[in-house]
């Protein structure tokens, strides 16, 4: 493997590892259901207790996303929200004082569009030290890879239990951390998991030295704090993305926002107990 | 020219598998099982044998008399995959697929449907093999195609109406592959067109390639020599690139595409990817796209639901860039024009789709001579679209 200089992703899962804690990784979609309290939102995360925050860029064909995340794309898309609109998040929530790095999670057209060239150098410019492209497999991903490696940006692959033979490529490959995929299926809560998860996780863990995340249907405390033990991160997307649906009433009024906030701040820092 | 797709399922720099890590391990495994029944000549028996006696190939290469005449130019013949079971060309994939499914151990199947041609011939190959279906389809579709969705349940599939996105085919693809996600260990998707990711595009083409070696070989019987031009739809492009791929190397023969311009390629409302897209990596393959700056795609129009989509197959686009085949855009009402005109001058009505490849000859024949021989694939007869082109007329439409 190539020598990576460090970023504030792997510096964030030392500093927990030194500490004995796991990362707590809120997916947020960026513009849901507007960019200024997006930027409000990535503030309170961090004041409840996330140690690294995924930003969503919303799409129009979120293959492998459920139900919630594809509503969250679709009020998003509504204002027109780019990749562009979510550096500009990144860069503004840096003023409001948040400390914690972001992965940034994308499909892959979006990027293409843009020019990699100028992603990359985007990517830098706001301070963004990961990126998860879901339907970019590594077969396919070599180009992008060299480039983000030349950006210092960690590019995360997703692994999931089907994916056998291919892991140990995938790994050679890895950067930042190893996204496991809990379960089969698109993201999205789920209230079981299938028996062979644990062991999955295990071999991935003998197979590399970064550490290792699991997301994919982690909705609650109880499953939080189970893939805690095992895990040294844990991605918390769809239940917080509908948490966010629920609050949008009170997000969109003046008098209100405070009120809906909060509310999210209270659900994530139970999520974490 | 040099065999495509390659290794990594590439036309040229088209093509790829852009698809989440859940289904890699699927369709690696797909391409292998494929890979070793390409050649089993077992395999390729049944399926003959299921094209011959249950869809009734080889469908005849007709010789559209009247309708030359009308026309005044080219000698222009009709391959009729209307003829098909079921009414279409999908019907010779669905065999194909199908039969790999049962082979592959799997007892579902799953598919996507625009028009509901391609989920009416799943329903119909699942029930033949006694495998489980389920056909996903957008909800404006079933609005538009209330008979197709009527006679898959007849066959004893589900219909699942699907509320995503623009309610139309492109999202029934994403919900059929987000299925396909989850019950990957079951489940076999028979993917419609020669789109998504390797191996499908090559697979579907190598199914569909039966209209153009039959036609290859029908025009030599009739006329002792290659056609001049051939002439198909396109929407994913699956009857077109079977048409096509048996001629590539004859480079004499010309291919021309003919895709939706639905209201007309400069407004909002069409599905002219060649005319109009720009290449992008849409549901599992890069290849043309309707798109916009930010890479978000737009959604199409047309009034038939078969052509009303974003993209197109990776080998179209491949095609074109290597100046192979040209592409046309055809409205919406040239559709209707043709479709008319070819129900008057031969007494048959074709679909929506295939009347967007009359219109193109009625504009290129005339300027054509009797000595140019011109195919067109008559991919599927048109009872399926009575309702809408009733509708159409009631809304002040021609006719």
């Amino acid at each position: 493997m190539s020598v990576i200089t460090s970023n504030l992703l792997d510096e964030t899962f030392v500093r927990l590892q030194e500490e004995g804690k796991t990362a707590f990784i809120p997916f947020i979609t960026v513009g849901d259901p507007d960019p200024a309290t997006t930027v409000d939102i990535i503030v309170a995360l961090e004041q409840a207790g996330a140690d690294i925050v995924e930003l969503g860029v919303p799409y129009s064909d979120p293959l492998a996303d459920g139900p919630v995340i594809q509503r969250a794309s679709e009020r998003a898309l509504v204002r027109k929200i780019t990749i562009d609109t979510c550096f500009d998040v990144a860069r503004e929530t840096r003023t409001r004082g948040v400390n914690m790095p972001f992965v940034l999670f994308t499909y892959y057209n979006p990027v293409l569009q843009m020019g990699l060239d100028k992603f990359f150098s985007s990517m830098q410019a706001a301070g963004i030290s990961g990126l998860i492209i879901p339907d970019l497999p590594v077969e396919e991903s070599g180009e992008v890879l060299a480039l983000a490696d030349a950006a210092n940006v960690s590019l995360v692959p997703l692994v999931a239990p089907t994916s056998q033979d291919r892991i140990a490529v995938i790994l050679s490959k890895a950067r930042g951390f190893i996204y496991c995929v809990s379960s089969l299926g698109v993201t999205g809560e789920r209230a079981t998991f299938h028996e062979g998860l644990e062991a999955f996780i295990k071999s991935v863990k003998e197979m590399s030295d970064l550490p290792v995340a699991i997301g994919f249907g982690i909705s609650n405390a109880e499953q939080v704090r189970q893939f805690s033990k095992i895990c040294d991160g844990v991605v918390v997307g769809s239940a917080i993305v509908r948490k966010i649906e629920e609050s949008v009433p009170l997000l969109q009024q003046g008098h209100s926002k405070e009120e809906g906030l909060l509310q999210i701040r209270d659900f994530v820092r139970l999520l974490k107990s | 020219m040099t065999q495509v797709p390659d290794e990594h399922g590439r036309f040229g720099p088209f093509g790829g598998r852009y698809v989440p890590e859940t289904l890699m391990n699927a369709l690696i495994e797909l391409e292998k099982s494929y890979r070793h029944y390409e050649d089993d000549a077992e395999f390729q028996a049944e399926i003959s044998y299921l094209l011959k006696q249950y869809s009734g190939r080889e469908t005849p290469l007709y010789y559209a008399e009247r309708l030359t005449e009308h026309l005044g130019g080219a000698k222009i013949y009709l391959k009729r995959e209307d003829l098909n079971h079921t009414g279409a060309h999908k019907i010779n994939n669905a065999i194909g697929q199908g039969i790999l499914a049962k082979r592959m151990g799997k007892k579902k199947v799953i598919a996507e449907t625009g028009a509901g041609q391609h989920g009416v011939a799943t329903a119909t190959v699942a029930a033949l093999l006694g495998l489980e279906c389920k056909v996903f389809m957008g909800e404006e579709d079933t609005k538009r195609q209330q008979l197709n969705v009527f006679r898959m349940k007849l066959l004893g599939a589900e219909v699942v109406p699907v509320l995503s996105g623009t309610r139309t085919l492109k999202d029934a693809c994403n919900e059929a592959l987000r299925y396909w996600v989850s019950n990957v260990h079951d489940t076999f998707y028979i993917l419609g067109s020669a789109t998504g990711p390797h191996p499908y595009p090559m697979m579907v083409r190598n199914f569909q390639r039966v209209i153009g070696d039959e036609t290859r070989r029908q025009i030599l019987e009739a006329e002792g020599r290659l056609p001049d031009m051939l002439v198909a739809a396109v929407g994913g492009g699956s009857n077109a690139i079977g048409m096509f791929y048996p001629f590539v190397e004859d480079t004499d023969v010309q291919m021309v595409g003919v895709e939706a311009a639905g209201r007309g390629v400069d407004t909002e409302f069409h599905a002219a990817t060649m005319t109009k897209g720009t290449k992008g990596v849409f549901q599992g393959s890069l290849s043309y796209l309707l798109q916009d700056a930010f890479g978000q795609v737009l959604p199409a129009h047309s009034i038939s639901a078969g052509l009303d989509y974003p993209g197109i197959g990776p080998e179209h686009s491949y095609l074109k860039d290597i100046e192979r085949a040209k592409y046309y855009p055809i409205t919406d009402k040239e559709a209707l024009d043709a479709l008319h005109l070819l129900s008057r001058t031969e007494g048959i009505i074709p679909a929506l789709e295939s009347a967007h490849a009359v219109a193109q000859v009625v504009k290129l024949a005339p300027n054509m001579t009797r000595d140019d021989l011109v195919v067109i694939c008559l991919s599927g007869r048109g009872d399926k679209d009575v309702e809408s082109i009733m509708a159409y007329t009631e809304g002040g439409g021609i006719l």
